[in-house]
């Protein structure tokens, strides 16, 4: 729960007080005029690159920089997504939007795709293995990392496209959860390549592009192939903005904004090495 | 409720034939007494012939009967029945756990964040005695998988013992709520959780792991009943010594024997995350100083990312009750496709079987079977459908197979419909009674089956992921829960009562000849243990999803509880106010639930109903 009264037993989330006070401020300096309400954004407070509580990440550049064109400031709502994160934030009317979700999402209304990204298997560079395709034949000796998600017949791709094939004895699973208490628990997977824990890892794009960056060992990303596993199996998914459903004057207001700053949507994205295909 | 009449007459004549059927009598029967009807008996160490009027664990009894030998409440009085008494217990979640009665208190325990109330029933309307409060780590609401529900506490020697969501098992005075210890057993930040209630065998306390699909390893373990102290774990997967298998350990079947299965039947390392997790039913034979608990599913990959049987998910340990170590084990579903855990409810019983009084443990199963097994080898005697099953074709009771149906075999990518049972099995948790009066177990359940369809994209902590689009609904009939009155020796229901929903609520049966559960819209109800005709009922504030049980008040008189408070898998849709248009949520649960949100609302009510 994310209640104010929780504040401090929980190590999760933090409601976002900054927001209010400044919006009390707005509202008491400028009586005569009705302040644009706050951008109230449901996020994950310890969840880089896409959103941390200090602001890191991706999504709260995003958020930030919509906020601006909207002439209003952004509000977060934070909670750990995990199970029920639509259901206790967006649902519950504690903020209106969510800033990245795939756009076939159905548990809320989407906006158009405003970026689409792919896994990528990630391996060493001094180990030359330029793995791209499950069909590399060298996938059925080599140590394989993949995201583990944790949900009745539920998979990353990559997970599936391997079994698919067979692979299954050399496939080491990462929560996509990781350890909570550390910071950004998703990078495990990107790590364990560095330190030759497993020879390769099939990871989706913004969490390797950006741990990539950050590691001391040098790694590089290849996007996977093919980019759908027949008869419908994705590697690649369109990133949107997620609102309630029924709520299509924001959706609406969102999708105006998002061609508005297209340009520096995407300079954000470069900066956090997001590997893209295009839309 | 609806009887298939011309069935139910049938029925109540062979019935009428086979059981004793005398007078309302006021005492328990003679439960040692050899059958020569060919009925069910309790176990000779039942201590139900003396019945201290008291309810010590949810089970009731180390048999798991949940039968009580109070017959004050009858056929001929319980249309007086009436409340005494209500008392809310302040939260919305799923309530599944049962009251306990001790002495003149009665102690409830609720669902996250896990409260104990002691409740003075000397006082008229039972006042507050202590209440304690844990205050468990909200962040363990995030990892729990199907609500954040608890299933009741356990009494001995003086002390009342709760499981908290966040792993801690705690014991407290019974008299004054004072904390005497409090064991930290797991951690939430691997996805594990505790919803069982604690099991006391003598001088342990047994508890067991939840969060199978988080990848979690299931173990159970048994804390120094005094100090808290960790005195063994028994682990479901991984090599011998940690599953506790040793010298001693005789499988009946083949498939269970063989060094270290709990790692050589997963592909290198899965058995570290395999699940297997343990959060049902235990119960204890003290002739053979056996614990007889099941295992929860494989995880948390798909059946193809798992190749192997996955010992020893979805299976029946029997152990020492002092070493743990393994006597037996059989596992009732080697490679889980389903998600049928194997974690209900044995009952101990002696039954005539081809002229021979045999020691049982009787197992209505989440995969459609009631499982008759020798308690004290492991070996399957019976295993007959109480319901719709078409996801396997039986059990070869020679190799001890249940026996796989290759086109309902869910695989992601690929639409498999009519599935039946569903998920959550024929019946999930919620725990049968069975009367020594009439022979017959009475079995609350679920009538559901699922369709399995394609890949749906869905996100988390930031990575999109695919996974099954399951969708529930109800099975042949229309209807989705049924109340079946099972008699174990002939192997075959007596009767049947269709409800409207799941019966997610569990049963009592009572010397009173009466049978007691509850309906998901809220329907306390009693009916005839002998024909199932519906003889009482009382409308509660919410759903039922808890165990009912009686016992006798200070005033002498008999009482019977019922817990309210929708919720749980079956009832997430009310207490996690789910949008009833996504079909897919509760695991495909809410789509065969669309429905409750009209038939009733949240909150925990305990009811106490008296003459």
């Amino acid at each position: 729960m994310c209640s104010a009264s929780r504040v401090g037993t929980h190590p999760r989330c933090h409601p976002e007080r900054g927001g209010a006070l400044l919006l009390l401020l707005v509202l008491f300096t400028l009586p005569s005029l009705a302040a644009p309400a706050p951008l109230r954004v449901c996020s994950d407070p310890n969840n880089l690159p896409f959103s941390n509580q200090q602001e890191q990440g991706f999504e709260n550049r995003i958020a930030q920089l919509l906020a601006r064109d909207l002439g209003t400031k952004v509000e977060y709502f934070w909670w750990a997504q995990r199970r029920g994160f639509v259901r206790n934030t967006l649902t519950a009317n504690k903020c209106d939007v969510i800033v990245g979700v795939p756009s076939s999402f159905e548990l809320a209304l989407t906006t158009r795709p405003y970026y689409r990204s792919t896994y990528v298997f990630v391996t060493r560079k001094d180990r030359k293995l330029d793995v791209s395709s499950f069909d590399d034949p060298r996938l059925k000796k080599l140590k394989i990392g993949v995201q583990m998600i944790g949900d009745d017949y539920a998979s990353s791709p990559p997970a599936h496209a391997l079994a698919n094939r067979g692979i299954v004895r050399n496939v080491t699973g990462y929560s996509v959860y990781g350890d909570y208490t550390k910071e950004s628990p998703p990078k495990r997977i990107v790590e364990a390549v560095a330190a030759g824990e497993v020879d390769v890892s099939a990871v989706w794009g913004p969490t390797a592009g950006y741990f990539i960056r950050k590691s001391r060992v040098p790694l590089v990303a290849k996007p996977v192939s093919p980019e759908i596993d027949l008869p419908f199996l994705p590697f690649v998914f369109d990133i949107s903005m997620a609102v309630r459903r029924g709520d299509t004057a924001l959706r609406d207001k969102l999708e105006t904004v998002l061609d508005r700053r297209a340009d520096e949507i995407d300079a954000i994205l470069r900066e956090y090495g997001v590997p893209r295909v295009d839309l | 409720m609806q009887f298939v009449k011309a069935t139910l007459l049938l029925l109540l004549a062979v019935l009428l034939g086979a059981c004793d059927s005398g007078p309302q009598e006021k005492q328990a029967p003679d439960a040692t007494k050899a059958s020569a009807t060919g009925k069910a008996m309790l176990p000779a160490f039942s201590t139900a012939a003396n019945e201290d009027g008291q309810w010590l664990t949810p089970q009731k009894d180390y048999a798991n009967t949940r039968f009580s030998g109070l017959a004050e409440i009858n056929l001929s009085n319980v249309d007086q029945l009436k409340a005494v008494t209500t008392f809310s217990t302040g939260f919305l979640n799923g309530h599944e756990a049962p009251p306990l009665v001790i002495g003149d208190t009665m102690y409830l325990v609720t669902p996250f964040p896990n409260v104990l109330y002691a409740l003075d029933l000397k006082e008229p309307g039972g006042a507050t005695k202590w209440v304690y409060r844990p205050n468990p780590d909200p962040a363990a609401q995030g990892v729990a998988c199907c609500d954040v529900v608890n299933r009741g506490a356990s009494y001995a020697d003086g002390k009342v013992i709760i499981n908290t969501l966040d792993n801690h098992t705690i014991a407290l005075d019974a008299q004054t709520g004072k904390e005497l210890w409090n064991t930290k057993l797991g951690d939430i930040n691997r996805g594990e959780t505790m919803t069982m209630a604690p099991f006391i065998v003598k001088d342990k306390v047994l508890v067991g792991n939840s969060g199978g699909e988080m990848g979690v390893r299931g173990w159970l373990t048994a804390l120094d009943l005094q100090t808290g102290k960790i005195v063994w774990r028994a682990y479901s997967t991984g090599p011998d010594a940690d599953v506790l298998i040793g010298p001693g350990f005789k499988p009946f079947y083949r498939m269970d024997q063989g060094k270290d299965l709990g790692v050589r039947t997963w592909p290198p390392e899965a058995w570290k995350t395999g699940g297997g997790t343990v959060w049902g039913w235990i119960s204890y034979d003290p002739e053979t100083n056996l614990i007889i608990y099941g295992t929860g599913n494989p995880g948390p990959w798909n059946p193809e990312q798992r190749p192997g049987d996955n010992k020893w998910s979805c299976a029946l340990f029997a152990r020492d009750a002092d070493t743990g170590q393994a006597r037996w084990a059989y596992q009732l579903g080697p490679h889980d496709l389903f998600d049928y855990d194997g974690v209900n409810e044995s009952i101990l019983l002696d039954l005539n079987i081809g002229g021979k009084m045999r020691k049982t443990l009787v197992r209505p199963e989440r995969n459609g079977y009631v499982y008759v097994m020798d308690r004290t080898t492991g070996e399957v005697l019976s295993a007959k459908t109480f319901g719709y099953v078409n996801s396997t074709a039986g059990v070869d009771l020679k190799t001890g197979l249940l026996i796989p149906v290759k086109e309902k075999e869910p695989k992601v990518g690929k639409v498999v419909r009519d599935i039946c049972p569903a998920a959550p099995g024929t019946k999930d948790w919620q725990p049968s009674a069975f009367s020594p009066r009439t022979g017959l177990i009475y079995i609350t359940h679920q009538n559901l089956c699922m369709d399995f369809e394609g890949v749906e994209a869905n996100y988390i902590a930031g990575t999109p992921f695919v996974g099954a689009n399951v969708k529930m609904y109800p099975g042949p009939g229309g209807h989705r829960g049924e109340v079946t009155a099972w008699d174990p020796v002939n192997g075959r229901a007596v009767w049947k009562i269709k409800e409207h929903f799941p019966v997610w609520s569990g049963a009592l049966a009572t010397a009173g000849d009466l049978v007691f559960y509850g309906t998901m819209d809220g329907w306390a109800k009693a009916i005839d243990a002998r024909t199932g005709t519906e003889v009482w009922k009382f409308k509660t504030g919410s759903g039922i999803i808890a165990p009912p049980m009686t016992y006798r008040g200070p005033d002498g008189k008999q009482y019977v509880a019922f817990v309210a408070g929708v919720g749980g898998w079956a009832g997430a849709i009310v207490s996690g106010d789910l949008d009833e248009r996504d079909a897919t949520a509760a695991l495909g649960f809410a789509n065969a639930m669309q429905d409750l949100k009209k038939a009733t609302t949240r909150g925990g009510m305990l009811y106490v109903f008296g003459l």
